[in-house]
């Protein structure tokens, strides 16, 4: 079953990789026939998979049965040896659960979304491989295989980011993702290459159970010792960080927003940006023996959080708003995992997956209905004309913003006591940007929502006539993902954080005494409880009160505090500080070394300057034909004499 | 042996055949109508090559002296004769059409290939420097003559002249060198010579080295060695093509076979002194070869230069064999020489049938750009062409490209890595210019085809070359073990 789970999306995908090539050459009917045909390869395998995972859950965690399948032997080189094989734990199980039933909705809204597109059965093979790779990634029993599969959604992610490659954006927006997600990628690699070094293996099983006997090792960087796990840790997280899209090297995750709609939500939902959090998580028992590279998570995922609902705030694409409220929730669950609460940061992990999905496919068929129009000052006063997208993005909205009962209130609110619960000062931090960012979450949300869905419409006659409502194909996932959203958080809270967490997670994920943070989280005071929801309630309530009642006031604003409204448009002017650190100097060295350095050295002094020596020395050479009958004589004679010469005067 | 003892005429054999044989078609010649005497002069020449070859090959046996120590034949005259001979006979075969297009097809053309033929064979089985001369001097005489053969061609003319000119020089310092030579020890027999120096302890007397240079130099001119290349180009473009094609093979394997006699025979025992000579040469003739080449547009001066290329590989062999110690080695620079030799004559006559049919409305084309697009107006003469180029640039799996291997090789197994290396990348170099002709015939734009239909000799030359330059990798055998017995005869042990 969990095999099947696994390799089933795989499968798919090669099936609706043949009929990409085979649909090449087919005639209108027949094309027709090959995209129907991928679509229900992938769709059926992805839907089999779905329930297969059901069925491994059910076998894994409920009846407890040991889980773990191996495939077979990778690599066995000296004492770096290690197979490929699923690991059988509650931690993959959810994630594998999760992936494939979100994968399976986004698949099946693709057959409408795509219905329009020339090459749909490219489209279902590379969202299926990407589904496939997050699958490795998730259950692998070892670092490299967890690799194999990050550099895999690396790859599906760029290929799908870049899907309508003829559009000069997308392109740039498709390198960038790759390019920002390497950096991060090499803070992975260096951490594998350390934990061998300090390990002598990459296995899960081994270096977790090594981890406490190496707890007080050092290890030797650039000439100074420092605790070894620590290292370790941090390189790892420099990965998370890059797959994550936490503050720093976020700026891809907006950009990929040019890809096709169900991408973004695939990639801001069940796959891709949520590897980071699953990595640190499968990792937390060696985490849990560095407090130093918790603290720097706890930091990291705080102040992404609060950056990035910032930034939301006063952006205009409806799906860029989207976009970094994904970055601004991932903050949340780095926090959580940085403050110990692992189990709070995977159930966030889960719901978000649910509400995310929601509302990034709800904004597609906003966008489908408006003939593809995402900026939403040319929306509004769409509630009538499409009222099941409405109602749906409301539920998004509800729980993105964490209000009772929507799932987004219980995985938020264990987040936000857990940090209070740490009772540390970077939890102390987390926590505030925590409810800071509750309240922008909700303002943006009902700007969004408002700006959408509500006022005069602002859209051309038009657009505004061929406004319709989504077919079925698209409407029914979003159904099932609202359910989700409106259910998932009530229905597993007990399981994943409260009382049966311990017996759910088994041994999957460490938490050690010192860091009791969850633990206090029940017993928070009623303040801490209460907040999160007050500044979500509030930022609602001012959204309403911006956007509704003084729709001048915007503008007035924006125009009043022209800085800090640039300053937030511009997202800090983070890609600005970037293109002139990185991004032109890079240029510039590059340009030098190609016209400098290629052009003018190598190929100067090398083939362009030897074919010109070559030629040169022809010239000379046929020179010396005058075609004088005497010139020829004397050329011999002086060779005699010159060889005559050198023979007495070597003979000496 | 008392003077007046009859000699014994059975070696040579086919050089007496070949002198009856080419006087009896001068006088059918003198006494029939013109056109009948030129055809049977042309293919009786023909049949008479072939019988000389069987000559050859029936006297082959051992090593044999004869008129008082004066001639030798061995299985090294053998094998370069056969070449010598093989070569004449395909000339001689290529001429017809073109001596029929520019009305000089005369009975003395065939008659004169024979006679050089003959100074060929002798310069080969020469074992004295005044039997040596003889010969020299037989096939210049006759070669002087037909390369002015189109007598109302100023051209023609003109690298008769020069060619008569300069090899009179060259003569002249033969014949300076072998005085010298003669003068210091006293005899002109190559076995005596040997002897005496290999007994003399003290090395050899300054006179002699000094005789030994001028010799070199004279035979270097032959071969077209730098620096006495000069004539080549002019001689080449001037003559008529196929006179063109005789001169670029036949005398070049006669010259080297006598080139390699003298050295390794009487004065094998200097090798110290002349290995550094032959290396110079060697490398100024396979760089000018590749460099010089490179400007041509003119297809026989760019042969030309491609010819004294090929002598400058050929001519490592003959360094390796100067290198003293090791037979083994000698052995093989001699082995790769000769099959060097014997590819480069395949590779060159096809390349000469090839410049004969570049014919356009019945005029003789001579600049490479004629070639243009024959891929399309002609594509199986394009496809030969590109074969001998290809082997001729050293590609493998081609004829050409073992014969360098071969020479190479050895010039590594010797240690002369400094020879070799150059000898690499004067090919590279070398390969620009016969790639250009490829690249020319299937890239470039067509303009009128060349004239057809092709001659059947022209289609049978064509195509034995081609085949044998494409399958050699395949059978090189029969050529590989008669070069071996050829270069053993020459080395002592």
């Amino acid at each position: 079953m969990y095999t099947a789970a696994v390799f089933l999306p795989l499968i798919g995908s090669f099936i609706a990789g043949i009929l990409t090539f085979a649909g090449g050459v087919a005639n209108e009917k027949t094309k027709k026939k090959i995209d129907r045909g991928s679509q229900l390869a992938t769709v059926g395998a992805m839907l089999l998979a779905a329930v297969a995972a059901t069925f491994a859950f059910i076998d894994i965690v409920v009846h407890a049965n040991t889980g773990n399948v191996e495939l077979f032997t990778w690599v066995s080189s000296g004492t770096l040896e290690f197979s490929w094989a699923l690991r059988g734990d509650t931690l993959a199980l959810v994630m594998l659960l999760m992936v494939t039933w979100i994968s399976s909705m986004i698949h099946i809204y693709s057959i409408g979304y795509m219905s329009h597109d020339k090459s749909i059965p490219r489209f279902m093979a590379y969202l299926s491989l990407f589904t496939f790779f997050m699958l490795m990634l998730v259950t692998s029993n070892n670092l490299v295989q967890l690799f194999f599969g990050w550099e895999g959604v690396g790859l599906a992610s760029y290929l799908l980011i870049g899907f309508w490659y003829e559009k000069q954006s997308a392109c740039a927006a498709a390198i960038k993702a790759f390019v920002v997600n390497r950096v991060g990628d090499f803070g992975f690699v260096l951490g594998i290459f350390a934990t061998f070094v300090l390990f002598d293996s990459i296995s899960f099983d081994t270096i977790f159970g090594l981890a406490e006997d190496k707890s007080q090792a050092t290890m030797s960087v650039f000439g100074g010792d420092f605790h070894a796990l620590t290292v370790i840790c941090l390189m790892l997280f420099v990965g998370a960080m890059g797959k994550s899209a936490q503050l720093g090297l976020h700026t891809w995750l907006p950009d990929a927003m040019e890809g096709p709609t169900p991408v973004s939500a695939l990639i801001h939902a069940a796959t891709m940006v949520t590897a980071g959090v699953f990595m640190v998580a499968r990792l937390s028992p060696l985490f849990e023996y560095s407090d130093t590279a918790l603290t720097v998570v706890t930091v990291v995922g705080g102040s992404t959080a609060i950056f990035a609902a910032t930034v939301g705030c006063v952006q205009n694409d409806i799906k860029r708003v989207i976009a970094y409220s994904t970055c601004s929730q991932l903050g949340y669950m780095f926090f959580a995992l940085g403050v110990s609460a692992y189990s709070a940061g995977v159930f966030h992990l889960v719901t978000h997956a649910f509400f995310k999905a929601l509302l990034f496919l709800g904004a597609g068929s906003v966008i489908h209905a408006m003939s593809d129009e995402q900026d939403m000052r040319n929306m509004g006063g769409l509630w009538r004309l499409i009222p099941v997208t409405y109602v749906l993005m409301w539920i998004g909205s509800l729980a993105l913003a964490g209000v009772w009962p929507f799932s987004g209130f219980y995985s938020k609110d264990t987040i936000l006591e857990s940090a209070w619960g740490a009772g540390t000062e970077v939890g102390y931090y987390a926590f505030w940007m925590g409810i800071g960012a509750a309240f922008l979450t909700a303002f943006y949300s009902w700007r969004l929502l408002i700006m959408t869905f509500h006022g005069e419409s602002r859209a051309d006659e038009v657009t505004l006539a061929h406004v319709h409502e989504s077919p079925k194909v698209m409407i029914l996932p979003l159904i099932f993902l609202a359910m989700g959203a409106l259910f998932v958080g009530f229905l597993t809270f007990d399981f994943f954080v409260g009382q049966h967490t311990k017996s759910f997670w088994g041994n999957s994920l460490l938490i050690l005494d010192s860091h009791p943070a969850l633990e206090n989280a029940h017993q928070s005071p009623l303040w801490v409880i209460l907040l999160p929801s007050v500044a979500g309630v509030s930022g609602i309530t001012l959204a309403y009160l911006m956007y509704m009642l003084a729709p001048d006031l915007p503008a007035a604003l924006a125009s009043g505090f022209q800085r800090t409204y640039r300053f937030l448009l511009n997202k800090w002017y983070f890609d600005e500080l970037y293109d002139r650190i990185f991004v032109r100097p890079c240029f510039l060295l590059g340009h030098g070394f190609w016209k400098s350095g290629d052009g003018a050295l190598i190929d100067g002094v090398g083939p362009d300057g030897v074919a010109s020596a070559v030629r040169d020395i022809a010239r000379r050479a046929s020179a010396l034909q005058s075609g004088f009958l005497y010139h020829y004589a004397f050329a011999m004679l002086l060779g005699v004499a010159a060889l005559i010469t050198w023979f007495l005067v070597a003979r000496g | 042996m008392p003077e007046t003892a009859f000699p014994n005429l059975i070696p040579a054999l086919p050089e007496i055949f070949l002198a009856v044989a080419a006087m009896l078609l001068l006088m059918i010649g003198v006494f029939s109508r013109e056109e009948l005497a030129a055809r049977t002069a042309g293919y009786g020449s023909v049949i008479v090559l072939i019988v000389a070859i069987v000559f050859v090959g029936l006297v082959a046996e051992g090593r044999v002296l004869t008129f008082g120590g004066a001639f030798v034949t061995d299985p090294f005259a053998v094998f370069v004769k056969v070449m010598t001979l093989i070569a004449a006979a395909a000339a001689i075969l290529m001429s017809r059409s073109y001596l029929e297009d520019h009305k000089i097809n005369r009975f003395e053309f065939p008659v004169l290939v024979l006679l050089a033929a003959l100074g060929m064979l002798m310069m080969v089985s020469a074992n004295d420097l005044i039997a040596l001369y003889l010969g020299l001097e037989l096939q210049s005489l006759a070669l002087y003559v037909i390369a002015s053969f189109q007598r109302d061609s100023t051209r023609s003319a003109e690298a008769g002249l020069k060619y008569f000119v300069l090899g009179a020089v060259a003569s002249g310092l033969l014949l300076y060198g072998m005085t010298l030579v003669y003068g210091f020890s006293g005899t002109t027999n190559f076995d005596v010579l040997e002897k005496l120096f290999a007994d003399s302890n003290a090395g050899a007397p300054v006179g002699v080295i000094v005789g030994v240079v001028f010799i070199i130099a004279g035979l270097a001119f032959k071969i077209s060695a730098v620096p006495f290349h000069m004539w080549t180009p002019d001689v080449y473009e001037g003559a008529p093509t196929p006179v063109t094609a005789l001169l670029a093979v036949a005398p070049k394997i006669a010259a080297m076979g006598l080139f390699i006699r003298v050295m390794t025979g009487p004065f094998g025992d200097l090798s110290g002194q002349w290995q550094q000579i032959i290396i110079f040469i060697s490398i100024a003739s396979m760089v000018l070869g590749a460099f010089a080449a490179i400007n041509q547009k003119n297809i026989k001066r760019l042969m030309a230069y491609s010819s004294i290329g090929h002598m400058g590989y050929a001519l490592i062999g003959l360094a390796v064999a100067g290198q003293t110690g090791s037979p083994a080695v000698q052995s093989d620079g001699l082995h790769g020489m000769l099959v060097y030799l014997a590819i480069y004559m395949v590779m060159n006559l096809g390349t000469f049938a090839c410049i004969l049919l570049m014919k356009k409305d019945g005029r003789m084309m001579e600049d490479i750009n004629d070639l243009a697009g024959l891929s399309k107006t002609n594509p199986a003469l394009a496809a030969v062409l590109t074969i001998f180029m290809f082997s001729m640039a050293g590609i493998p799996p081609l004829a050409g490209f073992l014969g360098k291997l071969y020479v190479f090789q050895s010039a590594i197994q010797a240690e002369l890595f400094g020879l070799a290396i150059i000898g690499v990348l004067a090919s590279v170099v070398g390969a620009f210019y016969y790639l250009r002709i490829v690249k020319v015939m299937y890239f470039d734009q067509p303009e009128d085809g060349l004239d057809g239909p092709i001659s059947f000799e022209m289609k049978s030359i064509l195509g034995v070359m081609g085949v044998v330059i494409l399958l050699f990798i395949f059978l090189p055998g029969p050529l590989l073990s008669g070069a071996e017995a050829a270069s053993a005869a020459l080395l002592p042990g």
